[in-house]
């Protein structure tokens, strides 16, 4: 099945007129002649779930929101895309953002926003533009803002805006990018509360990934149960697929969810140059558990299929490894990241995935010993959580899996670095040289 | 953390008058803190202590809430960089495709190591996380512009071509 609902083959798609002709801003139009709870509906029967990572019924979080329309309410728009090895929603903003835009037109009206972001990395200076360029030309045509009491004839209307990151991967966690909208430090916040009761300055709101939304005006176009039909029944829909890593043709593919992981490899991304065997694969982006090679035969990519042997969907985004890859680098590499991004609220997080890298650069030196690999699994677990937000989880799950599932390559690591001479395994401690009652503090 | 600085920050009345437009899509004027620092960082090449001032009073918070913000972000400079920032991707889809290796032939054909800026101040060479770009790693950003699908002697003649611009 060859379906394309979001990187469509139409030249010029990304251009307001070529989008026009081919249908576009007719949905929206009459999406507006139902009512807010119907479309609400129409998105839940499609079973269509979030593309961020967490797979979360769309509709089911549309339907959170709460229906006063005396309070202001707000969509936020999550393309800050910093996931290692996701790439996708920058595909949308080249090459389909005025779907993305009809997107966050009907579901600002199916929950009521009259004010819209899109939150986009700051590194994306170019497709913040290309984005802006198509905002520009939907708002000319009267497709946003007040004039679309005018085009569509309603009483409803909203406002789209770009708000710019500046470079910090935890603004990708909903309400670290509302806090960071709001001008602060991007701090996850707790929840409870949740977005949809307390969200950007206290009023409710509703946080999409930008692929999720992209989605949108085909289901209502063509019907709940036309999507509901497209790949796997549990997790329907097409997913844009990042391939990176040690593949010949990287790159994204749009493919129905249950497509078999070796033909997307193999079929789509041209397979592993010098026809290497695989060793090791992150599914959905790196925060995502690792798989090994002997597990991908038969494994269909969707989020039921990944949670069986014991992964997740995540972002879509594939890196393949193959057989010469030294997995301890890998591991330190993706550790040193997220003790990066790590925004330092919670303890565990912050100090933890430091002590991680730590662990794993020592091995990488030569000085590790097998009991590192039980340290390291043993910080992770008390990472895994225990803090405010996923990130703390994202840091634990490669390193906890990837000792798991590649412990004899983690131990051969190790083993080597037994054999150095520890000549005294008791560390001593050297009592100080002044009797304590006569250390005196100087309180001036 | 080079923060002192002997110019003067001033923003035009059209730089101004963009911020105040800026504002009104917000409810409160502290949301525009980050296009603040980007014309900032713009204007003087980086943020330094007179530009955090000037714009916890242009919107009205203090300047500890700046810093904290300027601190947060890794896109804001808070010491000066060359005229050409070459920030090297070097995570797990860059890293498989020789990401390390380029980094260390951009550091031996300017001379100088990551985090530092060459002494006619053209270049500086940055280490960063994912770009987002791992479809045609191993990336480079030079300043706003990504240089994609590259290799040792791509990256060799970017540098020349750069060097006689």
């Amino acid at each position: 099945m060859d379906i394309k609902i979001l990187l469509k083959d139409i030249p010029d798609y990304h251009k307001i007129e070529v989008y026009r002709q081919h249908g576009g801003y007719e949905t929206i139009r009459k999406a507006l002649q139902k009512s807010p709870d119907e479309i609400i509906d129409e998105v839940k029967k499609s079973g269509l779930r979030g593309r961020g990572g967490a797979c979360f019924p769309t509709g089911l979080k549309w339907s959170f929101m709460p229906k006063d329309k005396n309070i202001p309410k707000f969509l936020c728009i999550n393309g800050d895309e910093s996931e290692p090895g996701s790439f996708k929603d920058r595909q949308i903003f080249e090459f389909n953002p005025h779907q993305l835009i009809e997107g966050i037109l009907i579901t600002a009206y199916a929950i009521g926003a009259q004010t819209c972001y899109i939150y986009i990395r700051g590194e994306y200076v170019k497709w913040i533009r290309l984005m802006q360029k198509a905002l520009d030309d939907a708002y000319a045509a009267g497709f946003i803002g007040e004039k679309m009491k005018e085009t569509f004839g309603t009483e409803f209307f909203t406002n789209i805006y770009i708000h710019r990151g500046a470079g910090a991967y935890i603004c990708g966690e909903e309400s670290a990018l509302m806090n960071s909208i709001e001008g602060k430090r991007g701090y996850p916040r707790v929840k409870p509360p949740f977005p949809a009761q307390y969200g950007l300055w206290g009023y409710p709101t509703t946080i999409n990934n930008v692929e999720t939304i992209a989605n949108v005006p085909a289901i209502i176009e063509n019907g709940a149960e036309w999507f509901a039909n497209i790949g796997e029944p549990k997790h329907p829909g097409t997913l844009l697929f990042g391939v990176s890593g040690h593949v010949n043709k990287p790159g994204v593919y749009e493919l129905p969810t249950g497509t078999l992981l070796t033909d997307i490899i193999y079929k789509y991304a041209g397979g592993v140059p010098g026809n290497k065997k695989i060793k090791c694969i992150i599914p959905g982006g790196t925060s995502m558990p690792p798989i090994r090679g002997d597990q991908i035969e038969g494994l269909k990519m969707d989020a039921e299929s990944l949670k069986q042997v014991g992964s997740a969907i995540g972002t879509g985004g594939i890196i393949v490894m193959d057989e010469d890859t030294d997995l301890v680098k890998v591991l330190a590499r993706i550790t040193k990241f997220y003790w990066h991004e790590s925004c330092g609220q919670c303890t565990p997080c912050r100090e933890g995935t430091g002590w991680m890298l730590k662990i794993l650069n020592r091995i990488l030196e030569g000085k590790g010993t097998s009991k590192d690999l039980d340290l390291l699994i043993d910080v992770a677990n008390n990472i895994e959580g225990h803090t405010i937000c996923a990130l703390g989880d994202a840091a634990a799950w490669p390193v906890k899996f990837m000792i798991e599932r590649f412990r004899d390559e983690f131990e051969a690591k190790v083993n080597r670095a037994i054999k150095i001479d520890i000549p005294n395994k008791v560390h001593s401690m050297r009592r100080t040289q002044i009797p304590l009652k006569e250390i005196q503090i100087n309180r001036d | 953390m080079k923060l002192e600085s002997t110019v003067e920050v001033q923003f035009s009345e059209q730089e101004l008058q963009t911020i105040e437009n800026l504002k009104t899509r917000y409810l409160k004027p502290d949301s525009v803190i980050l296009e603040v620092l980007y014309l900032l960082q713009e204007k003087y090449g980086y943020i330094t202590r007179e530009g955090m001032k000037y714009a916890a009073d242009l919107l009205g918070i203090t300047e500890e809430h700046v810093l904290g913000v300027v601190t947060f972000y890794s896109m804001f400079n808070t010491q000066p960089v060359g005229k050409y920032h070459l920030q090297v991707c070097t995570n797990v889809s860059c890293m498989l495709k020789g990401a390390y290796s380029l980094l260390k032939k951009i550091e031996s054909e300017l001379n100088i190591k990551k985090g530092e800026t060459t002494p006619d101040g053209l270049f500086t060479i940055s280490e960063v996380e994912c770009l987002g770009s791992c479809g045609t790693a191993p990336v480079i950003q030079i300043n706003e512009d990504y240089y994609e699908d590259l290799n040792e002697e791509k990256v060799t003649q970017i540098i020349k071509e750069l060097k006689n611009r």
